[in-house]
């Protein structure tokens, strides 16, 4: 009896060891080396996973890091410069500051700015709407109205107004990882430069019809009428394709465009209210 | 035992209303909208300038490329504008404008009614004649016929099938033409067999129109170059390639095309057109289009030119329901809804649904209950349900191996879903999606 306990424990003794042995140099032959700033590094991202880097999840592109020579175009627009000099420090690297982005909506064609002049009932969402026509109303290049990039943001940044029918984006959440730009069908949402106290200037509009279709369609369409191009003295705006388009990298924020716009298609935010000028604004916009 | 495809297909209510209703001539409007791409391929390249006179029949886009098809004036009178216009696509287009003045035809038409049935032009020549004249095939999918007679090296074809399936419920264009214009389709069909090369043609008809059968066979009189074979009824039978499995027993392999297994099929409204055409050197300008709805005073088939508003036919049937709450254009199953009533007719319309508001709302959609009656009813043997799943979920790239890109969107599985879901928009989504992606990677 006590002799096949004792049989037992060493056969299955023995078959361990030689397997402990066996394993022990195979692990050494084939052994995976693996920097360990990777998982240093994936520890100081923000573990979003979001892909805003260019990259399938931080893991990746914490990999990216290690191996890159420089960090010249590699940047985490969720964590910001912050986490970016954290990196730089870990690899003993010198960081570029980029400018920080946020998206922003390019199209005011809420209802009461752009009249409805057919009903969809298909299914709500842009990408089939856009594919069946120009939608519920005659701007074939504004806001569908279904939510997709809504859908798509995955730090509840954005949110439908119920008023208007657009979306919105709220800045202090928004990484500008550039989930929504790839959502939106129409390519209304862009990432812009971010600014002070979240100033900004834009054309909030991307209709490339001429501008009476575009103005019938849309109160508040760009019109293509070159009067903030004449007067913008730092080359920002361009016009192409009967729109205008400011470039924020080049935009001093100086407004003059703003009031120049006839149809209120260049848009200023979380500027403080005018002094000066008030009234001439009053003017222009009753003018119209 | 009457023919049919073998696998999927539905059953939708036919309503044909207007089968007794014979073709009526509608005068052309008062100015015509005639888009530039009227066609599969690339857009023709506008030929007139504003204030030019044209005459009807005179040709004012060219084709521009291999794939393209010539524009001729479907009116007499002046170019008013070249302007965007929304068309059939829901976006807007390049069209030309034409303020009618008077009828005007060019002179070379030879408008007289008499049948010819002599053919005297050469392979070559009839090729040429229906690139000239702009034919594409009228059965929906406007594919340029010229380029569909012109066999592929390497390719052989042996057999000719003229569909006369007309298996959209509703629609009775292609119905009247074979009653009224039999003769000329018959000489058609030997037109293009002409062009091909082939000795054999059949032409498929579903039995719910047993006199365009008779008719038909009364007519060809047991020449033995024409064979009329009727169909069960089934939809989607008018499909390419389930209509050449329900004659011929052949298969289309995935992602092939009928020349692959020595068929080319074209429709009978085509037949006729190249008949006009080569027979009578009239441009494709006009078509029959089927206006119908149960609340129209008097749905009816018309003869209309093309570039006429939608509105226009519409009047002419009787004028607008008041419970109307969606007009379609084209059947009902494969056909688009219309965001504008001045859309123009174009090459590939074959009829205008208009529909009251309780029948056109979408229902509710519920949750997939995997009953898979979408994949029993899917005539190429795919699984919507999943193909939509994937869709949604932006898996394009695993849709190519689902055989997305073999989809004919004849839109089954979304008419049989019981808990109505969408499947055919998200799997057309799909299969842009993965189409982009792929003509993407080849530039690459």
């Amino acid at each position: 009896m006590s002799n096949t306990i004792l049989l037992t424990a060493v056969v299955l003794g023995s078959v361990g060891l030689a397997a402990a042995v066996i394993l022990y140099f195979v692990s050494q032959k084939f052994k995976v080396y693996e920097d360990p700033r990777i998982d240093i590094i994936q520890e100081a991202l923000p573990g979003a996973n979001c892909g805003a880097c260019g990259f399938t999840g931080c893991r990746n592109f914490a990999e990216a890091l290690v191996k890159a020579d420089s960090l010249n175009g590699l940047n985490c627009p969720v964590g910001g410069a912050t986490v970016m000099v954290d990196i730089a420090k870990i690899l003993g690297k010198e960081v570029v500051e980029t400018d920080s982005l946020v998206a922003v909506v390019r199209c005011q064609g809420s209802y009461e700015h752009r009249p409805r002049t057919s009903v969809y009932n298909g299914t709500r969402d842009c990408r089939i709407a856009h594919l069946l026509y120009g939608g519920e109303t005659d701007c074939h290049y504004g806001c569908l109205g279904y939510g997709d990039c809504v859908k798509a943001c995955k730090f509840d940044a954005m949110y439908m107004d119920e008023k208007t029918g657009l979306p919105v984006v709220i800045d202090e959440k928004c990484v500008a990882c550039g989930a929504c730009v790839k959502a939106c069908p129409r390519n209304i949402i862009e990432l812009r430069k971010k600014f002070k106290k979240d100033r900004k200037i834009y054309v909030s509009c991307v209709n490339c019809d001429r501008g009476g279709p575009a103005r019938k369609a849309c109160k508040v369409a760009c019109i293509a009428c070159n009067k903030c191009f004449n007067v913008c003295k730092f080359g920002a705006i361009t016009i192409n394709n009967n729109l205008a388009y400011i470039d924020s990298f080049k935009c001093t924020l100086c407004r003059k465009c703003v009031t120049e716009c006839p149809t209120n298609a260049i848009v200023e935010l979380n500027f403080p209210p005018r002094k000066t000028e008030e009234e001439t604004v009053k003017e222009t916009i009753t003018q119209q | 035992m009457l023919k049919t495809f073998p696998k999927g297909g539905v059953h939708p209510p036919e309503n044909k209303l207007t089968a007794g209703c014979s073709i009526e001539v509608l005068p052309p409007p008062e100015t015509v909208i005639v888009p530039v791409t009227q066609h599969l391929g690339s857009p023709a390249a506008v030929a007139v300038n504003k204030g030019d006179k044209v005459l009807t029949g005179q040709l004012i886009a060219r084709a521009t490329g291999y794939i393209s098809a010539n524009i001729h004036s479907p009116a007499s009178g002046t170019v008013s504008k070249i302007d965007t216009a929304t068309d059939i696509s829901g976006y807007k287009q390049t069209c030309i404008f034409i303020d009618v003045s008077g009828d005007e035809w060019m002179s070379d038409i030879d408008r007289s009614p008499d049948v010819i049935s002599d053919i005297k032009l050469t392979p070559e020549e009839i090729i040429q004649k229906c690139l000239d004249c702009g034919i594409v095939g009228l059965g929906g999918a406007t594919f340029p016929t010229h380029v569909k007679l012109k066999i592929p090296a390497g390719k052989k074809c042996n057999l000719l099938i003229i569909n006369g399936v007309e298996c959209e419920p509703w629609l009775t264009s292609d119905h009247r033409l074979m009653l009224e214009k039999g003769e000329e389709i018959i000489t058609g069909i030997r037109i293009m067999m002409k062009a091909l090369g082939v000795t054999k043609a059949i032409i498929g008809i579903e039995n719910n129109k047993p006199d365009a059968i008779s008719h038909l066979v009364r007519l060809l009189d047991g020449s033995g170059d024409i064979k009329v074979q009727g169909l069960k009824v089934k939809y989607p039978q008018g499909g390419e390639k389930q209509l050449i499995k329900a004659l011929t027993g052949r298969e289309v392999p995935s992602g092939g095309l009928p020349i692959d297994v020595g068929v080319v099929v074209q429709n009978a409204g085509t037949a006729f057109a190249v008949y006009e055409a080569v027979q009578k050197n009239k441009p494709l300008f006009e078509r029959v289009v089927t206006v119908t709805g149960k609340s129209l005073a008097k749905p009816g088939n018309f003869l209309v030119r093309i570039g006429t508003p939608v509105a226009r036919l519409i009047e002419a049937a009787g004028g607008v329901p008041g419970d109307t709450g969606k007009v379609i254009s084209g059947g009902p199953m494969m056909g688009k809804a219309l965001a504008n009533l001045q859309t123009p007719v174009v090459k590939g319309t074959s009829g205008i649904i208009v529909f009251p508001a309780e029948e056109s709302s979408r229902p509710q959609t519920g949750p997939c209950i995997r009953c898979s009656k979408c994949i029993s009813a899917c005539p190429m043997g795919l699984e919507p349900y999943l193909l939509m799943n994937l869709a949604e979920k932006g898996f394009f790239d695993k849709m190519k191996a689902e055989k997305v890109t073999d989809c004919i969107e004849c839109g089954s599985c979304s008419y049989i879903c019981p808990a109505h879901r969408p499947l055919l928009d998200y799997i057309r989504l799909g299969k842009t999606t993965l189409l982009k992606m792929m003509r993407e990677k080849s530039i690459k």
